[in-house]
């Protein structure tokens, strides 16, 4: 599905990510977890594409192409899903529009002919239940004036409907109470499948609680200092970053 | 400015204009042509006129049409402007035509008709509303439109009625090189209730200049939704002036939707007595090498007024826009409440845009409020939409088109929403978005 080499980003002059490999098989779910400023969010944007992050080494293949060459709605288009940290406000554009022009571009792309308002309605309706959202909501401008639950519940929604192959989830889980959480978890769960990969980047273990990984990694300078499975998170949640922190210090 | 090209030319026009038998009607005249030779069209040099230049109609000559050319309208065109149920009032290049208007089933104590044959029949009624609303304003514009005005809508709505089905007002050019010179007077008794909508069309391809003033009184209690539409050829030129007078309690609801002319000058002022309360929203959109002026004034007289207005801008290419609001809030105005917003969107390097918000607060115990901002499309919010798989290009006419909906979801008579819904569209040909997805 996804195999990134060597990958170097920075910002402006400033190296973020210094050699991330990482290899991610269909219906893997891989927990990206670290400290602040390690370089997460940098591996989850520059995988959806956004603007401003230069990358000057290393490659990353998906479904064996070179993702790193693809303007961001290719990649939506041929199945990559960021699910943002902070989802955007965007007043005036409805819910239902969205995922309508969403879907529809994506449909296209695959030499497939919209749906018509009546399927794209029954289908969007059931996705609604699944993140247990009020319909009322698919009327309502993107974003605006959701709760931050809402605003995650939302970019599952949207996940759900646009049925993407490799799903990113940029903290998630940041600022959802338990409630909210088990809900965005269940979302997620009823949406891995043999052919869908998950790379779920987050800071606390509690979210993997939910959504069991098959491989944890731990991210701490720009660079991948710890792989294993599950019980590293646990490992983690006890130890605390700091532990990691030496093991790096050590190392360098 | 010199008008002497003007004045010559509308010399022989004189003995054709309506109420010439009314000396008062006259001795008006007189006085505006008297300014009008004098000053001629507003030049820059006037503050209330610094962002808009109007030299090019100096060089222009529009010629006045004497009669309405009905018989020449293309009726299913006409139809295209027109609303779905509501009783139409038309004037043709400044022509009342009841031919074309669909008048029937107002009740009968309602006045809609021509000015022209409401001097010749009702002089009384329309000599207490001339002038009115409009005061002490003036200006080279103004003058113009009083010495040679040639027609325009009297509407009448007596006291306690509520008038089931809104009145558009819809002036229509048809002729290149012409002029539309009208003078309106709207006017509600009190506890009346109406909802009025000025349409400005021309036909496709013509250069013509409106010259449009409006005049509104408003009685105690009285409610007035006013939403006018401006969609004139990208050859017209526009001046709409809407004048208002609230007297206590009564509120006044406008809507000032710019999307055409070359040129386009509108203006929109209210003067609130006790307690009276306007809502203003602008929506206006330029591109290519337009210019359009958005000139707002509120009067707050007396106490307890409150006044909310809200305008958006777009300007594409190298559009140029004006935003000047000014609020006055007096000095017997105390527990006045004044908010005032402009968004203006620059979608092109070229683009520019004027704002000049304006509040002279001489009350001391009031709430005023206002707010400007230029900006271009959040990057953030294209690359939010970019990346659920929406090209670049789709995702930048999105937001542009939201921008815009957002004033056009706040118009509540539900068949203009759709009909300016299709304007916008159209100047957004790829946005995508389609009108059932809505």
């Amino acid at each position: 599905m996804l195999k990134i080499e060597n990958l170097h980003v920075r910002i402006e002059d400033k190296p973020i990510l210094k050699g991330i490999s990482l290899h991610i098989k269909p219906g893997e779910v891989h927990a990206i977890m670290g400290p602040n400023g390690s370089g997460k969010s940098t591996l989850s944007h520059v995988l959806a594409g956004r603007d401003g992050y230069e990358v000057t080494e290393g490659t990353v293949i998906y479904k064996d192409k070179n993702l790193l060459e693809m303007p961001p709605e290719e990649r939506a288009r041929e199945g990559v899903f960021l699910a943002f940290q902070y989802p955007v406000e965007i007043p005036g554009v409805s819910n239902v529009y969205l995922l309508k022009a969403a879907l529809n571009a994506i449909r296209k792309h695959k030499g497939l002919s919209e749906l018509d308002a009546f399927d794209f309605l029954q289908m969007i309706k059931a996705k609604t239940k699944l993140v247990e959202m009020d319909e009322k909501f698919l009327y309502r401008a993107v974003n605006e004036g959701f709760s931050g639950g809402e605003k995650k519940r939302n970019e599952i929604l949207q996940m759900a409907v646009l049925e993407p192959s490799l799903c990113i989830l940029d903290e998630t889980d940041s600022g959802l109470d338990i409630d909210a959480l088990k809900i965005v978890s269940d979302g997620v769960n009823s949406l891995r499948s043999a052919d869908r990969s998950f790379i779920l980047v987050t800071h606390y273990q509690r979210l993997l609680d939910y959504i069991k990984p098959d491989q944890v990694h731990v991210l701490a300078q720009g660079r991948i200092v710890k792989s294993g499975d599950a019980s590293l998170a646990l490992e983690l949640e006890e130890r605390g970053y700091g532990w990691i922190d030496q093991t790096v210090g050590v190392a360098a | 400015m010199s008008a002497t090209n003007y004045i010559k030319r509308y010399q022989t026009l004189a003995s054709s204009l309506s109420g010439q038998n009314l000396p008062w009607l006259n001795t008006l005249r007189q006085l505006a042509l008297g300014s009008f030779s004098a000053s001629g069209f507003p030049s820059p040099r006037e503050e209330e006129w610094k962002y808009t230049n109007v030299t090019a109609l100096e060089k222009k000559l529009f010629a006045p049409s004497s009669v309405s050319a009905s018989a020449t309208v293309d009726k299913e065109w006409l139809e295209t402007h027109k609303l779905a149920d509501t009783w139409s009032l038309v004037l043709v290049d400044g022509h009342f035509d009841l031919l074309l208007s669909d008048l029937a089933g107002l009740p009968d104590e309602v006045i809609a008709t021509g000015i022209s044959s409401a001097l010749e029949n009702q002089p009384d009624r329309v000599k207490a509303l001339f002038g009115t609303s409009l005061g002490t304003e003036s200006h080279g514009f103004l003058a113009f439109n009083t010495a040679y005005f040639s027609d325009g809508a009297f509407i009448g709505i007596p006291a306690g009625i509520v008038l089931e089905k809104p009145i558009q007002i819809l002036h229509v050019s048809t002729r290149n090189e012409a002029l539309s010179n009208t003078r309106s007077l709207i006017g509600l008794s009190k506890n009346a209730e109406a909802k009025l909508i000025e349409t400005f069309v021309g036909l496709l391809g013509i250069s013509y200049l409106t010259s449009a003033v409006t005049e509104i009184h408003l009685s105690e209690n009285a409610d007035l939704d006013h939403y006018k539409l401006q969609v004139e050829t990208d050859k017209a030129y526009h001046f709409g002036g809407v004048y208002v007078k609230q007297e206590k309690s009564s509120r006044f609801n406008q809507h000032n939707l710019s999307f055409g002319g070359l040129l386009a000058r509108n203006e929109i002022h209210t003067e609130l007595a006790m307690a009276a309360e306007c809502e203003m929203n602008g929506l206006f959109l330029a591109k290519n090498r337009q210019h359009v002026d958005n000139h707002t004034l509120i009067h707050h007289i007396e106490p307890h007024g409150i006044s909310r207005e809200t305008y958006r801008g777009i300007l594409a290419d190298r559009a140029r826009g004006v935003f000047q609001g000014r609020i006055v809030v007096h000095p017997q105005a105390q527990k006045t409440s004044a908010e005032m917003n402009n968004r203006n969107l620059l979608l092109s390097e070229d683009a520019e845009i004027d704002a000049k918000p304006q509040l002279e607060i001489l009350a001391d115990d009031v709430k005023c409020s206002h707010g400007v901002a230029v900006g271009q499309l959040d990057p953030e919010s294209i690359f939010y939409l970019v990346s659920r798989g929406v090209d670049r290009e789709t995702a930048k006419n999105m937001l542009t088109f939201a921008f815009a909906n957002e004033m056009v979801e706040k118009i509540g008579l539900e068949s203009l929403r759709g009909r300016v819904q299709e304007h916008l569209l159209n100047l957004f040909p790829q946005t995508g978005i389609r009108r059932d997805w809505l």
